[in-house]
């Protein structure tokens, strides 16, 4: 029993620090490119910025225990099979990516209006403004977007183990649930909490040690 | 000062919003500001300053005109030859505008980078520059861990990094504390002198036009309203715009019973005596002093008196001409209703 919730542990690591690394290299170019293309962005273009805006929404929008069976198709045509939790990903990334965006979007637009003012007064281009000052000044605030999004798609992977996805969701699920097991139940609660405080607890820890506001 | 203007504002206009909500910041602006002058913009609260100031580097785009840097028509620009342009423009603003996550020298080092300047020689660049503004200690604090003063001495280095030929101030003193704001003053005067930069200072307190500017103009309903050396706006102010900014709370109010003549006498560096107590003394009759504002500048005094004469009209007249002997500027005024 330890094996398999050894085993269920890491595939659930994997599984989310995997998904989530892949849902922020689409998350932070869609984020970015709200924020630029916004009304009062660095280069407004309001068609682009509806557009990505209301992709983003429609996939917000679905819960994700309806996302995970209806990307199915696109599930097996990429990975093969929808069992597993190679398969648990796609959907994690499709659902996770749009959340993302708009975590970077917020993080970036609390970026101070007046010093992206002075860096175009610098003559900085677009491109340099969203590398040399957007991320670097929304970084601790990013941070913790990212032990918010990384704790959000845990309890996704969970919902996952519905369909037959891995990890310890699944163990929940078809030890605790399918069977009755209450004590596996209950190690799978206590595990969960425990991986998702020390995700945030990590979070907040390096968002305090980059900003360099405080002090 | 040079007489080659390197900022020429022809016909500017900038309007905001649309329709019924349209608002009209700037109206018709035509100005010159000379290369190596120390050039000041005041005006109230709503004038239209700031977005003059920022009209001069397109961070504002005006609705209609054109703004001519150095002989080079902004307005007609690429994005990329814009760019290029505001390099030699520095600006710092009212709230210093700090990257937050950087340090004062890597912050003085970031419109370096934009350039593609190499690491290492924007680093020693940057340390000349916190030298110059006498923060040489403080290269490895971050903006969070400087004074106001401090920060706008980063700014200003940072500012002149690129070494710009102008360097635009929009209210760059109005969050700092008098002595600092005298200390930032002296140092923009200085690298005036130094490096030769050109210097346009918008703020809405007359005492940092007195203290640095050459020539100022004073901005009021989005018009330039008056423009000329600050002695003589000083000495002479015609438009309302500019009684209210020099004279702030000089206005007689009509319960304070001003019975008599009022006059208000202006200290503009000719008068090196006691004038008022030597008038009295000579006349032999007082007179009441309702407001008083003035300073001594290297041993000369600036400002401007109320002062009430008797109601007696030969007593009067003789003040009068005791004033005109000595050569003391004055203005009859009217009581003002409240």
């Amino acid at each position: 029993m330890i094996d398999l919730i050894g085993r269920g542990l890491l595939e659930t690591l994997l599984m989310v620090v995997g998904s989530t690394l892949a849902a922020y290299i689409i998350g932070i170019p869609l984020g970015l490119l709200l924020v630029v293309t916004d009304r009062d962005g660095i280069h407004p273009m309001l068609l682009v910025n509806r557009v990505v805006g209301v992709i983003v929404n429609i996939f917000r929008s679905i819960p994700f225990i309806i996302l995970l069976v209806w990307v199915m198709p696109v599930t097996r045509s990429i990975v093969g099979t929808t069992v597993g939790c190679k398969a648990a990903t796609v959907p994690l990334i499709i659902a996770a990516a749009p959340f993302i965006a708009r975590m970077v979007e917020s993080s970036a637009k609390e970026v101070d209006r007046g010093v992206i003012e002075a860096s175009i007064s610098m003559g900085a281009s677009v491109m340099q403004i969203v590398r040399k000052v957007l991320m670097p000044e929304a970084k601790p605030s990013l941070i913790v977007g990212a032990a918010i999004a990384i704790t959000t798609i845990l309890g996704y992977s969970a919902m996952a183990g519905m369909t037959g996805g891995g990890g310890l969701g699944a163990l929940a699920i078809n030890y605790g649930y399918y069977r009755g097991n209450g004590q596996i139940m209950f190690v799978m609660v206590i595990i969960l909490v425990i991986v998702v405080q020390l995700f945030q607890e990590i979070g907040m820890r390096l968002a305090n040690k980059t900003d360099k506001r405080i002090r | 000062m040079d007489d080659t203007p390197i900022i020429q504002l022809r016909g500017l206009n900038k309007t905001f919003g649309t329709g019924e909500k349209q608002v009209v910041a700037l109206d018709q602006i035509d100005l010159d500001i000379y290369a190596g002058e120390i050039f000041g913009v005041i005006g109230l609260s709503g004038a239209g300053k700031s977005t003059l100031v920022r009209c001069m580097n397109l961070l504002e785009r005006p609705t209609a005109g054109e703004v001519i840097l150095d002989g080079k028509n902004l307005m007609q620009m690429s994005n990329t030859e814009l760019r290029m342009a505001r390099r030699s423009i520095g600006m710092i603003f009212q709230g210093f505008n700090l990257l937050m996550q950087r340090t004062a020298l890597d912050n003085i080092c970031f419109p370096l980078e934009l350039m593609g300047v190499q690491k290492k020689k924007a680093r020693v660049r940057a340390m000349e520059l916190l030298e110059t503004v006498g923060l040489g200690d403080r290269a490895k604090a971050y903006p969070a861990q400087l004074s106001g003063g401090q920060k706008q001495r980063v700014a200003i280095a940072r500012a002149l990094a690129t070494k710009p030929k102008v360097l635009l101030c929009d209210e760059a003193t109005s969050a700092l504390d008098p002595t600092t704001t005298l200390a930032i003053l002296e140092l923009l005067k200085q690298l005036n002198s130094d490096l030769g930069v050109t210097v346009v200072v918008i703020t809405h307190e007359m005492k940092v036009i007195e203290q640095i500017c050459g020539r100022v103009a004073i901005l009021a309903h989005s018009n330039i309203v008056e423009l000329g050396a600050v002695e003589d706006i000083f000495r002479h102010p015609k438009s309302e715009a500019a009684h209210k900014l020099i004279f702030p709370g000089g206005f007689l109010e009509s319960d304070t019973g001003c019975a008599g003549k009022c006059l208000r006498l202006i200290f503009d560096g000719n008068v090196r005596r006691p004038v008022v107590s030597e008038m009295v003394l000579m006349c032999g009759a007082p007179v009441n002093i309702s407001y008083a504002d003035t300073k001594t500048i290297d041993g000369q005094e600036y400002g401007h008196m109320l002062i009430q004469l008797p109601s007696e009209e030969t007593m009067a007249r003789k003040m009068l001409g005791f004033l005109d002997s000595a050569g003391v500027t004055y203005v009859e005024e009217e009581a003002k209703e409240a």
